[in-house]
């Protein structure tokens, strides 16, 4: 948005992989801005599930913002991941109302049967597990997401039993 | 599009809105989504297909209801009927009582307190209209106040109500809108920002979210209406990407008001220019803060800097910007509509008009709340939430991790700027958890504690150096292992952080110790003099003797 008039010499993608043309798509709307650079880590993120260390260097050069600061901004938001996720993900809510009405407790079960700790992945790769700061869904505290889908008034068990069916198949 | 078009819109809206005599309203705000409600949705649809009624009832999907606790909800608008944990068996027994008899077992009272003891204003679209139709919001008078600010009033004229409202910023701070608006409004420069701050980061708050994805064009309106009030032609939505289902409405939203040339060039066929750019937030509590979220909008990592100068003078690319949060917007259109002094007539004499409370913890009624200001935390608590049977109220905690736990004795406090303050607590975004005998006030305090260490920038020591500092003496305190000494190192803690760091992260985040300190005292010297924890929560260590 800010200042960026003609149209700046395209710098390749690192792989030939097509989904590179959506990360393109998100720069060219902004412009190549450098101010544009979240948004863009955003599309990364989204499109190949984490930040590798080539995106950045891709990102980096495409902007023009230097690595350092982009590694800065992709390690500084707990957002962005630099490692790959599971095949599934489960985000456990730590939110005040959650906190209150046991989510530690489901929390606990959840690292045990996955046999990892919030914010790693299971040793198997299957499971990923999370905290969220909130979610916002606080009237049916406690919560989680399983895949994208937000579980309302969750309790231990029926954690475990989610958690249990992804680690087995 | 001009103001004809708009009343046209509105035409055609009642028009077929008339012609459906029977309105079926499913909440499809977060909660209730969670509850399974798109597919009851579906269920409703499906289920008037079949008896053949779909030229009389109407079956759309609303924002925030209110009632969380007793989600999924369906509201039956044309009978002023609300039905409350709804399932897909129910529906056919809906559907059949429409008109005639209302399913009484599924009926929740609106005479309950928790809805008569309320006064919407921010929310009065909540639950009525489709979030995702611009059109629908245009039926219930949207836009109107934009057109009249556009066409009706001068610049200083829209401030000067804004001004006479009284009304002061919802984010927590509770600076006086107008004076804000008035002080961009006279900033040089030929370029001018507005920003919209949705970082609602608090946890157990969700006010913010809950109009963004409930009836987000309110928040255009108000930013438009403020843009040209202060001489702007840019403006900047920052949001929360964890709030995916605020994210996808707002960006509806904003497709369907540039279509409508509501938002962009010449809008509603006067000279007035002013577009909105979505910008997603990545997780950083501390970006709530205001020069922290300029600088994560620039790209960058979300720091704060010291002020002044403020960013009304000196903001985004150093060019003066309007910067308020959702909630304060979502007040804008009212005050226009209706005039400065008939919202302020509303609330006490310094806090003026409504305020938005997300009643969550241990109440029966968690949910969406609107109330004047100056009711009572009491009225709030025991009236609207309820505690439930069985249970001893022993806190309430407002405003987040920058907020302190106020004990029952101060219940009768009217909730406003100046008296949440006194009680070492702050009105805050509008968070409320209620905590019960079942919380051990200084396990509450270290939850806190630990959100304000891994959320603290780390740009300057006292903030970062001392919240991990003193998260570690909580840590020995719960565990049984620290001495008095460790009470009055904390305690001096405290008052360093408090006076030496440079944003509000770090000033206010000794709060939660002090007034937990202050109020529960006894709870620290029990777990530090006896090793136990009256609320039977923190294990304590073996004594390694």
């Amino acid at each position: 948005m800010m200042a960026p008039t003609q149209e700046k010499k395209q710098i390749a993608p690192p792989t030939d992989d097509k989904r590179w043309k959506i990360v393109q798509a998100t720069m060219r709307r902004h412009g190549h801005a450098p101010n544009s650079l979240i948004e863009t880590l955003h599309t990364v993120q989204e499109t190949f599930g984490f930040l590798e260390k080539q995106s950045l260097e891709y990102v980096s050069l495409a902007l023009r913002v230097p690595l350092s600061r982009v590694y800065g901004v992709a390690t500084f938001y707990h957002f962005f991941t630099l490692k790959p996720p599971g095949e599934h993900m489960c985000v456990v809510c730590m939110g005040t109302a959650c906190y209150i009405r046991g989510a530690q407790k489901v929390l606990q079960d959840i690292e045990q049967t996955a046999g990892t700790k919030a914010g790693e992945t299971s040793p198997n790769g299957r499971v990923s597990l999370l905290t969220a700061r909130c979610l916002g869904s606080c009237g049916l505290a406690p919560n989680a997401v399983f895949d994208g889908e937000v579980v309302g008034r969750l309790t231990p068990i029926e954690a475990h039993k989610r958690v249990e069916e992804w680690m087995k198949k | 599009m001009n103001g004809e078009d708009l009343a046209r819109i509105m035409e055609e809206e009642n028009k077929i809105k008339k012609s459906q005599p029977h309105q079926i309203h499913v909440c499809v705000a977060a909660a209730c989504l969670s509850a399974h409600s798109e597919s009851l949705k579906e269920d409703f649809v499906k289920e008037i297909k079949r008896r053949g009624i779909e030229h009389q009832c109407k079956v759309k999907g609303v924002g925030c209801l209110g009632l969380c606790a007793q989600a999924p909800l369906v509201s039956v608008e044309s009978e002023g009927v609300l039905y409350h944990n709804v399932t897909s068996q129910n529906v056919p027994q809906i559907v059949e009582g429409l008109g005639k008899k209302p399913v009484k077992e599924l009926q929740a009272s609106l005479e309950a307190p928790f809805f008569s003891r309320q006064h919407r204003v921010v929310l009065d679209n909540c639950g009525r209209i489709d979030p995702e139709r611009i059109e629908d919001y245009i039926s219930f008078g949207g836009y109107s106040a934009l057109l009249k600010a556009l066409n009706e009033m001068r610049a200083p004229e829209v401030i000067e109500q804004v001004t006479r409202s009284g009304l002061r910023g919802r984010g927590g701070a509770g600076y006086p809108t107008g004076l804000k608006w008035s002080t961009v409004s006279k900033a040089g420069g030929a370029r001018k920002f507005v920003v919209c701050n949705a970082d609602e980061g608090d946890p157990g708050a969700f006010m913010d979210r809950t109009i963004l994805a409930s009836d987000p064009h309110k928040v255009l309106e108000g930013m438009t209406i403020a843009a040209y009030a202060v001489g702007a032609s840019e403006g900047y939505i920052y949001v929360r990407a964890e709030y995916p289902l605020a994210v996808k409405r707002l960006r509806t939203a904003v497709h369907q008001a540039e279509r409508l040339s509501i938002l962009g060039k010449n809008i509603l066929g006067t000279q007035f220019n002013f577009s909105i750019e979505i910008r997603l937030g990545a997780g950083a509590f501390v970006c709530g803060e205001e020069t922290a979220l300029l600088a994560s909008i620039e790209g960058k990592r979300g720091t704060p800097r010291p002020r002044p100068p403020y960013p009304a003078e000196s903001g985004l690319w150093n060019m003066p910007t309007l910067i308020n949060n959702v909630e304060t917007y979502a007040h804008v259109p009212r005050i226009i509509t209706e005039g400065g002094d008939w919202y302020a007539k509303l609330g006490t004499e310094k806090s003026k008009g409504t305020k938005m409370f997300a009643l969550a913890g241990r109440v029966t009624n968690t949910g969406l709340i609107e109330v004047p200001m100056g009711m009572s935390l009491r009225d709030i608590i025991f009236g609207i939430g309820g505690i439930p049977e069985g249970h001893k109220f022993k806190a309430v905690q407002t405003g987040g991790p920058s907020g302190g736990c106020i004990p029952e004795q101060h219940l009768d406090t009217p909730v406003d700027y100046e008296s949440l303050a006194k009680l070492g607590s702050i009105m805050g975004s509008g968070g409320m958890v209620v905590m019960d005998e079942t919380s051990c006030m200084v396990d509450v305090a270290k939850y806190f504690m630990d959100f304000c260490k891994s959320e603290s920038c780390g740009k300057c020591i006292p903030c970062r150096v001392g919240t991990a500092h003193m998260h570690d003496i909580l840590t020995k305190i719960t565990s049984g292992t620290a001495s008095m000494n460790d009470l009055s190192i904390l305690e001096e803690l405290c008052d360093v952080v408090q006076n030496t760091s440079l944003c509000g992260l770090g000033q206010t985040a000794p709060n939660s110790i002090l007034s937990t300190l202050r109020y529960f005292r006894e709870e620290y010297l029990a777990h530090i003099q006896r090793r136990i924890c009256p609320a039977g929560v923190c294990k304590m260590q073996e004594q390694s003797t």
